[in-house]
């Protein structure tokens, strides 16, 4: 008998189906994978069985009985424990302390056998710690192992673990991989939420993968690869623009030379990057999400300073310039996150004009009528469901997403960096968006658009870049091509006959 | 079944304006048993409160005059929040402004009024300006925490105070802490004749104006808003987010360094050790209750303005303790603060249904959206 099973369940933040029927089973002694891009409803089925999140169809079976799981209190009861992202750790209490937290009983509080207890808990599933010790002083490896016993201690024979891996590094990962081994061995289920297909393969029992919302199947570890886990996460649908006509060879737009960036903590996010981008064609960076594509957007946005290479845009060098340098050459840029790029409690106008204050401003004010007439026509030709003074933020996504697209195009740039510009649209608006990249393009810009949709990267690109752990892979013509090849690429093997990390 | 469920869901438009009114009667009903404490009539003291200062032309003129140094820290401070910029510090950059004040005004004795004011305003202003300098490079430099910084501050300048006043500034002649007095030309004109209304409340007004004009009309005031109202997408938008800081963080201190020359040079012409009771704190309140909107700034001065005169009316009138109208201002000011944030919010009675099929409970406001 499966230690849970989730029939059906949906769950809808409007405008999405963030879970659409989706069936989950575990069985007892597994560690069972779900895998996914951002976005794809892991974490909200994860959070629905836990109790945060309330599905609005479906049901859930314990053990067999069916269970109503309305908070996390009556998870931890049916023994369900989850381990978040973001830890919930009280750094100046000792790990004994945090670890019976809320599970006392009475007023009377003896920390010398709350330790003792930890101290056995701990023994008792082969996790090592310090029960004494402050938890400001652990690293983050032996937090999240805080975090494990914490729900062990609390009698959970399933255990939930949000993108554990993305908070360590590579030493913790093998002693975190060790740690569910044992719990395994023990008995116990585990569910490991990831999009790292490496960690997937090493790790995991069973994988399901998830795709907008979906299940799109579920496999033994022993009869799938790599390959095949990254063609099922990022899938192979039909949609409507088409892209016509081959590129002519244009100048070279953005020349990026030996590129090395750092992420937010500070560890090597892109290695070694060099591309070329010409007038007149989209190169695609394709790849599984997290393999520095958010690091060369803002790269390329000038909001992250590389720490080594060049970035040159025509005969400028960019490298450590202020975006307003880069709007300044001519680069539009589109970035993955929409209110990363919009102000939602000011005008749809005003946020219009702010990358080009400048041209809309005499001797320091605002030259309100050029402001309006501008937001007019730009939300007349872009179709834009908005008033010039409404607010940003009562806007619906893909509104705002066109108001991004209408502000970066109505800069006339020459290169165009595109991020993830269509993730979370609808039909109407993706397909919009795609039809303009196109129209662009055309129309001689050089376009770079980075996507974790294989099917908009082959409707779109001429040329497709694959990146893997912060490394170009190797730089492709889209009719040369296959869905086969480029996942062996994602799964970080290097094709035969591409250039690798160059141009062609 | 039902229950009660709060949800967010902005007031009609026609629940605003009542706001005032609404906090003023809840804030009667609480403090109402204190007043019988005190052996007065509630209703009376509320008369003296709010009613009285107006009645007569020399309080209602009072009223303005405490106004005035309201409207200039309000304005302050107003303009370094709406740039994101956090200043508590508009206490110490008013006594900055109030030292140069008070050292210009004892050398400008041979210039005529026409110079002397605007050097006197002028002075001020830089000497805030300074005042207000370290804390915003720390910020824009080293990512301190303006808070704490602008805050420490205030307890500096007011020990310089003490030192200049208890030593090479004692008046020579009474031997008081305090400066000499400034000369005459130097003092800003009374407005109004037999009464203690001074240039500082046109200076008020035409700040309150000259701020509404620069957040709404400039380019500065665009780039201000857009860095206090979502960081990240300015500095990505290619806006220049630390000078606008910068910018917006020493005109703050500019201004609020008028309010010391304001005091300074139109009431007490020395500089003394309590030139301000908290009028940079009060600057907070002032510019939060006036949602940081320029008019809405100008009007919660005024209404500070009239409590405070008020407070002193009761006080008189009734011969209850002058605590009791700081109890009652107090209260006023938490119960419109909480007003103004209720405002956002509705509550209504909704069927328990069983959460997992209840579409409202789906659609409310306390789960986030997937990322």
């Amino acid at each position: 008998m499966p230690a849970i099973q989730m029939l059906g369940i949906t769950k809808r933040f409007d405008p999405v189906l963030a879970n659409d029927h989706v069936d989950f089973s575990l069985e007892p002694g597994e560690i069972h994978a779900l895998l996914g891009e951002n976005g794809a409803g892991k974490t909200t089925l994860m959070r629905i069985l836990y109790g945060l999140y309330h599905a609005d169809e479906g049901e859930i079976l314990v053990d067999g009985q069916l269970a109503h799981i309305t908070s996390p209190k009556e998870a931890i009861t049916l023994g369900i424990g989850m381990v978040a992202q973001h830890f919930t750790l009280v750094p100046s209490l000792s790990v004994a302390e945090n670890v019976v937290l809320g599970y006392t009983r009475g007023l009377g509080f003896d920390p010398l056998a709350a330790q003792q207890n930890v101290a056995e808990a701990a023994a008792r599933f082969g996790i090592k710690t310090d029960p004494a010790a402050l938890v400001r002083h652990l690293s983050v490896g032996e937090r999240q192992r805080i975090e494990i016993l914490k729900a062990l201690y609390r009698n959970a024979r399933v255990l939930i673990m949000d993108e554990p891996t993305s908070v360590l590094v590579p030493q913790e990962v093998n002693v975190l991989f060790e740690t569910l081994e044992r719990l395994r061995a023990a008995g116990l289920s585990v569910i490991f939420i990831s999009h790292k297909l490496n960690e997937v393969m090493a790790v995991c029992d069973r994988i399901t993968v998830l795709r907008q919302g979906r299940v799109v199947g579920t496999v033994d570890k022993t009869e799938t690869s790599q390959a095949e886990l990254a063609c099922m996460m990022v899938g192979r649908e039909t949609f409507g623009v088409v892209r016509h006509g081959e590129h002519p060879q244009g100048q070279v737009r953005l020349r990026l030379d030996h590129l090395n960036a750092l992420d937010n903590k500070g560890l090597p996010a892109l290695k070694q990057v060099s591309l070329e981008v010409q007038a007149g064609e989209i190169l695609c960076i394709a790849g599984v999400s997290g393999n520095g594509q958010a690091e060369l957007a803002r790269v390329l946005a000038g909001t992250l300073k590389p720490a080594e290479g060049r970035i040159l845009v025509e005969d400028q060098d960019l490298t450590g310039s202020d975006p307003s340098r880069f709007l300044a050459a001519g680069v539009g840029r589109i970035p993955e996150e929409r209110h990363e790029g919009t102000i939602g409690e000011l005008s749809v106008a005003e946020n219009m004009v702010l990358e080009r204050l400048d041209d809309f401003t005499r001797n320091g004010l605002l030259d309100r009528n050029l402001i309006r007439r501008h937001g007019e026509q730009l939300i007349a030709e872009y179709q834009i469901k908005a008033q010039p003074t409404d607010r940003m933020r009562t806007l619906s996504g893909g509104n705002i997403q066109k108001v991004v697209l209408a502000r970066a195009l109505s800069g006339k740039p020459r290169f165009l960096v595109a991020s993830q510009p269509t993730r979370g649209l609808d039909v109407g608006a993706t397909e919009y968006v795609r039809s303009k990249l196109l129209e662009q393009r055309d129309q001689g810009v050089a376009v770079l658009l980075i996507s974790e949709d294989l099917d908009e990267v082959l409707a779109l690109a001429d040329r497709i870049a694959v990146i893997y752990e912060g490394r170009i892979v190797g730089v492709i013509p889209t009719q040369e091509a296959s869905l086969e090849q480029l996942g062996l690429m994602m799964s970080g093997a290097c094709p035969q006959g591409a250039a690798r990390g160059g141009n062609s | 079944m039902t229950r009660l469920k709060i949800e967010r869901a902005t007031a009609p438009l026609w629940v605003r304006p009542l706001i005032p009114v609404i906090a003023a009667v809840i804030t009667f009903t609480l403090t109402a048993t204190l007043v019988i404490l005190a052996k007065a009539n509630p209703l009376e003291a509320y008369y003296h409160f709010l009613i009285a200062p107006l009645s007569s032309r020399v309080s209602a003129i009072e009223v303005l005059v405490k106004s005035t140094p309201l409207l200039l820290v309000g304005a302050a401070v107003t303009f370094a929040f709406s740039a994101g910029y956090w200043n508590i510090g508009a206490e110490g950059q008013l006594y900055a402004g109030a030292v140069a004040a008070a050292w210009l005004g004892t050398i400008l004795g041979n210039l005529p009024a026409l110079i002397a004011v605007p050097v006197m305003l002028l002075g001020g202003f830089v000497a805030g300006m300074l005042w207000a300098l370290t804390p915003a490079l720390l910020k824009i430099k080293l990512a301190v925490d303006e808070v704490v910084t602008t805050l420490l501050l205030n307890t500096v300048i007011l020990f310089v105070v003490s030192y200049l006043l208890n030593g090479p500034w004692r008046d020579p002649v009474s031997g008081w802490p305090q400066s000499p007095e400034i000369a005459s030309s130097a003092m800003l004109p009374r407005l109004l004749p037999q009464a203690r209304l001074h240039l500082g409340f046109v200076i008020g007004l035409l700040v309150i104006v000259a701020l509404w004009f620069i957040l709404s009309r400039t380019s500065l005031g665009l780039k201000m808003r857009a860095t206090g109202l979502g960081m990240e997408a300015a500095r990505f938008a290619g806006v220049n987010v630390n000078r606008t800081i910068l910018t917006a963080a020493l005109i703050s201190g500019g201004i609020a360094g008028m309010a010391g020359v304001s005091e300074v040079a139109g009431i007490h012409f020395h500089l003394i050790d309590a030139i301000s009771p908290g009028y940079g704190y009060t600057g907070i309140i002032i510019a939060m209750l006036g949602g940081l909107n320029p008019f809405g700034v100008g009007l919660a001065a005024l209404f500070i303005g009239l409590l405070s005169t008020g407070g002193q009316t009761v006080s008189r009138a009734l011969g209850v303790p002058a605590y009791l109208g700081d109890v009652v201002q107090a209260a006023l000011l938490l119960v419109t603060l909480g007003a103004f944030i209720l405002q956002n919010y509705r509550l209504r009675w909704v069927a328990n249904e069983p959460r997992s099929s209840s579409p409202l409970h789906a659609a409310s406001g306390n789960e986030l959206k997937p990322d």
